[in-house]
């Protein structure tokens, strides 16, 4: 005899996932976000709320690698998979060549789309080493900026991809 | 250090006004351009970039404390209506809700000269009817949907040309219509009868939304008596005086703080009804309480750059321009006042003939608030368009025409003398860098057959000079590290590390040992951040703390090491005597624990001197003639601000400023549903503001010639300038590609191709 479905819900259900290498257990409602997962359940705040419907990419995070829009991805979906945000970024103290290259050339100004935006970048980095400035405008055309760090970002992507390079 | 009464001139919005302030002590000499200075002036990245960048960065948005409710504000779905009745028992009955308020249950709360936070009659879709608060803000938007208002609705206006007509619904007592600045210099009459050419033409702007990336929002917590709110804001002190004449409690009990900020270009000035909403529900309720706003109701409700309707009149009287009229409408929405468009046109060019007039418009929606360069955005809008309109009928060359109006280094609006003006080296630099030379008066053919090429240009004016108040504290610690403490904020124009280099140039130790703690009222009282006055306000002041704690230092150094303090200085984190160089940490090593703490202020600004910033704006662009769509290519940015203190972070805000006003003239545009008088594009996906592809070759240059005139630092505002001509520039390099003008903003597709059918 086949072994019966196993169902969720309709109340919280438990969703075990990785967030930024460990593994994570959660209780929360099939509806509920990951990036209100994130930002309530687990206490990173690093992803910003600005728009919570999938137009800004301030809540930009890593799934498997890559990037998603954590207020359009539900936290329900995530079971068994990676998840990784800015605070997961480098080790030891050390920053991520993305995050210091976001610093040397002033790639934020208020800083609110920038974990974001790094995510992004950080994203184009893993599938594309060597990426060109049109593959940057493509990776982090899906982020705003209000402050208009635009042209200061594209300058660090790719200098943080050299940077990479020769580590 | 003695306490002094001084009174000095501050320009807000391009009105001076007098003040009184007090300040300590003497203000000290300015730097001059040879003083040698060693961090101020050159590039260093931002010293918060590691928080920012790792995500440590706390926002007001970020926190979340225990036991914290959350507020959800149901907002008027009609644009004006009497609120005749509340029945909140459903939304009361719903499991997790804490709370609702609403007007016939909240308690008296005076917010901008209104005696309640929410209206007996809404006036605009948006307008506050009811809150919730619940344990979750999920719960909180359900419920706001179970609350039953009986709403009898009134006739509203939702359009600023619409409410200007004679016939239109009154809104107000006074009218719809009510003057808002005037000026009249010489006899425009008889100046339009003795012109050569004269030029007539109206121009439109659309309403811009601000969009700050962290919505309008406020934490509140009551321990005890004692109030605190975290709020998004960029002014501390002015949340601090809101919830003082709200809630009529002492600024002993009320801590209003500020830390990281997500975002502020002039519509977080000080409480907003999120705030008192919050601190009302956290002390009826006994637990902390947030209210942030949606996307969505930021759009509503959180302020917005008036739409303009401006007509310009303007003549020439063989090669110079002898007279304009320049009449100009803004919408206010339900706001209490109005930003001046003309402003500019009072005070840029030496133009002997004027008559300028500035209307406030009441309509039926959201209030306006300052958003950067408020009504200088607009008027020069229009102002530089008219300019070149009558250029062109001259046949002259439009910067050409512009320079014989810029040099003179009076003010026009006041008859004072400038501290500095370097106009016209601005415009040499623009002309230059784009190549100004090759431009013809038709344009030339574009990079396709389809597309025209042109250039254009326009040029800046606005103040910046800040004034008294201001005023802060630097903290030496026996180690030798040092804390600058001041009620500032940092919007993210890089107010922490600016500051961090005036503290480390004056007492002499190096950027990394400063720490800046900003955004608390528990300081000392800063000013607002905006209005382009940040740095010149701050900036005489921390370097004033500085300089007293250096001088502190100095005389602990002479006891402890048993030298006159004459033959004492400090240089790189250490005491020099002789040649001998001691840490500082090694000197106050010496005796227990003492924190050497160095006051200073903002003295007033020179008298009988007009403290200005200047600059042009030079744009190249590409226009498809079959779809309308405009390419920018290339755009030069020369501003003449002073000292410019990073050059590095004043680029960035240069390029953000250039980025705000590319939204302004090309895409963004605030769209009202005039059956319903709702906002409909109130996301960031229908509202549009510029994306990353959006953005072309943009060149920054500074004058740097620093104004020993203005204050101890040489420096003025930059925040405003780089948004105010570039507007005009584009729509001039649009004119220049198409040979037809655009006069609505933004310049659309639709409004392109709109023109060239008009073409003859």
């Amino acid at each position: 005899m086949p072994k019966a479905p196993r169902f969720l819900g309709p109340g919280s259900v438990d969703v075990a996932f990785e967030v930024n290498g460990d593994g994570v257990s959660v209780h929360v409602p099939p509806h509920r976000t990951l990036l209100d997962t994130l930002r309530e359940t687990l206490g990173l705040t690093g992803a910003k709320r600005v728009c919570d419907e999938g137009h800004c990419g301030a809540c930009t995070v890593l799934l498997d690698g890559e990037p998603v829009y954590s207020c359009m991805t539900l936290a329900v979906a995530c079971a068994g998979h990676a998840v990784e945000t800015v605070e997961g970024l480098g080790k030891d103290g050390v920053l991520h060549p993305v995050q210091e290259a976001f610093i040397e050339h002033d790639a934020f100004q208020c800083g609110f789309c920038t974990p974001g935006q790094i995510m992004s970048c950080v994203g184009l980095l893993k599938r594309n080493a060597s990426p060109t400035a049109e593959d940057v405008l493509a990776a982090v055309s899906g982020n705003l900026c209000r402050c208009g760090a635009y042209p200061n970002i594209v300058s660090a992507a790719l200098s943080a991809a050299k940077k990479q390079g020769r580590r | 250090m003695s306490i002094k009464v001084v009174r000095t001139k501050a320009e807000v919005e391009g009105r001076i006004m007098e003040q009184t302030a007090l300040v300590e002590g003497k203000d000290l000499a300015p730097w001059r351009a040879d003083s040698g200075l060693a961090i101020v002036g050159k590039r260093h990245p931002r010293v918060d970039g590691i928080a920012r960048v790792t995500g440590r960065a706390q926002y007001t948005q970020d926190l979340y404390l225990p036991g914290m409710l959350h507020v959800r504000v149901l907002r008027s779905p009609y644009p004006r209506a009497l609120v005749r009745r509340v029945d909140a028992s459903r939304a009361l009955a719903y499991p997790g809700v804490r709370g609702v308020l609403h007007r016939f249950n909240a308690p008296k709360a005076a917010f901008r000269g209104e005696e309640t936070i929410f209206r007996d009659e809404v006036r605009f879709a948006g307008d506050e009817v009811a809150a919730v608060a619940a344990d979750t803000e999920e719960i909180a938007a359900d419920a706001i949907r179970l609350i039953d208002v009986d709403y009898e609705l009134l006739p509203f206006v939702p359009d600023l040309e619409e409410a200007m007509r004679d016939d239109a619904t009154r809104l107000d007592e006074k009218g719809n219509v009510t003057e808002s600045g005037k000026l009249d210099r010489g006899d425009v009459k008889r100046a339009f009868a003795d012109a050569t050419t004269i030029v007539e033409a109206t121009y439109r702007t659309s309403t811009q939304m601000h969009n700050s990336l962290e919505t309008h929002g406020a934490v509140a917590r009551w321990d005890g008596d004692l109030l605190t709110v975290w709020e998004s804001t960029q002014h501390v002190f002015g949340v601090r005086a809101g919830l003082q004449a709200a809630l009529r409690i002492p600024y002993r009990d009320i801590r209003v703080l500020c830390d990281y900020m997500g975002g502020g270009f002039g519509s977080k000035g000080g409480a907003g009804k999120y705030t008192i909403v919050a601190a009302i529900f956290a002390r009826q309720l006994g637990r902390p309480v947030r209210c942030f706003l949606t996307r969505d109701e930021e759009n509503l409700a959180a302020g917005n750059r008036s739409a303009t309707y401006q007509t310009v009149k303007i003549a020439a009287r063989g090669k110079r321009i002898h007279a304009i009229e320049h009449l100009s409408w803004s919408n206010s929405g339900q706001g209490r006042w109005v930003a001046d468009p003309t402003g500019p046109t009072n005070g840029l060019y030496d133009i002997p003939h004027l008559r300028t007039r500035s209307y406030k418009v009441v309509t039926s929606l959201g209030a306006l608030s300052a958003f950067r360069a408020p009504g200088y955005v607009e008027g020069t809008f229009a102002l530089d368009q008219a300019i070149d309109e009558l250029a062109d009928r001259m046949g002259e060359d439009p910067l050409a025409l512009r320079r014989r109006h810029a040099a003179r280094q009076t003010d026009p609006a006041t008859g004072m003398r400038y501290s500095l003006k370097r106009l016209l080296a601005c415009y040499d630099i623009g002309a230059k860098e784009i190549g100004w030379q090759h431009r013809t008066p038709d344009g030339t053919r574009g990079s396709a057959p389809h597309r025209r090429r042109g250039l254009g240009m326009a040029s800046q004016l606005w103040g910046g000079s800040g004034w008294p108040p201001a005023y802060a504290t630097v903290h030496l610690n026996p180690d030798g590290t040092a804390v600058l403490r001041c009620g500032t904020q940092d919007i993210g124009t890089g107010t922490r590390t600016v500051l961090a280099q005036l503290v480390a140039e004056e007492l002499g130790i190096a950027l990394g040992d400063v720490r800046v703690e900003l955004g608390d009222t528990n300081s000392q009282y800063a000013p607002i951040s905006a209005g382009s006055l940040t740095v010149s306000s701050m900036g005489p002041a921390v370097r004033l703390a500085a300089r007293d704690a250096r001088m502190q230092l100095l005389d602990a150094a002479s006891g402890l090491l048993e030298v006159r303090p004459t033959e004492l200085h400090v240089e790189r984190g250490a005491i020099v005597s002789k040649g001998r160089r001691t840490p500082i940490g090694e000197v106050l090593g010496q005796v227990e624990n003492y924190t050497v703490i160095g006051k200073g202020s903002r003295f007033p600004n020179p008298e009988g001197i007009s403290l200005k910033t200047f600059g042009a704006h030079f744009a190249q662009v590409e226009v498809d003639v079959r779809t309308g769509e405009v390419f920018v290519e290339h755009v030069v940015a020369v501003h003449d601000i002073g000292r410019v203190i990073n050059p590095l972070t004043a680029a960035s805000q240069v390029e953000g400023g250039v980025i705000q006003g590319l939204g302004f003239v090309l895409s963004e545009e605030r769209v009202i549903d005039r059956p319903t008088g709702r906002v409909i594009n109130g996301n960031l996906e229908s509202y549009k503001i510029p994306t990353i592809r959006d953005v072309p070759r943009i060149t920054v240059r500074f004058i740097d010639d620093p104004d020993t005139k203005a204050n101890n630092i040489g420096a003025k505002g930059l925040g405003e300038p780089p948004i105010i001509p570039l507007p005009a520039a584009i729509a001039n390099a649009v004119a220049n590609a198409i040979g037809v003008r655009v006069r609505t903003a933004p310049i659309t597709r639709r409004r392109v191709l709109e023109a060239l059918e008009l073409r003859p």
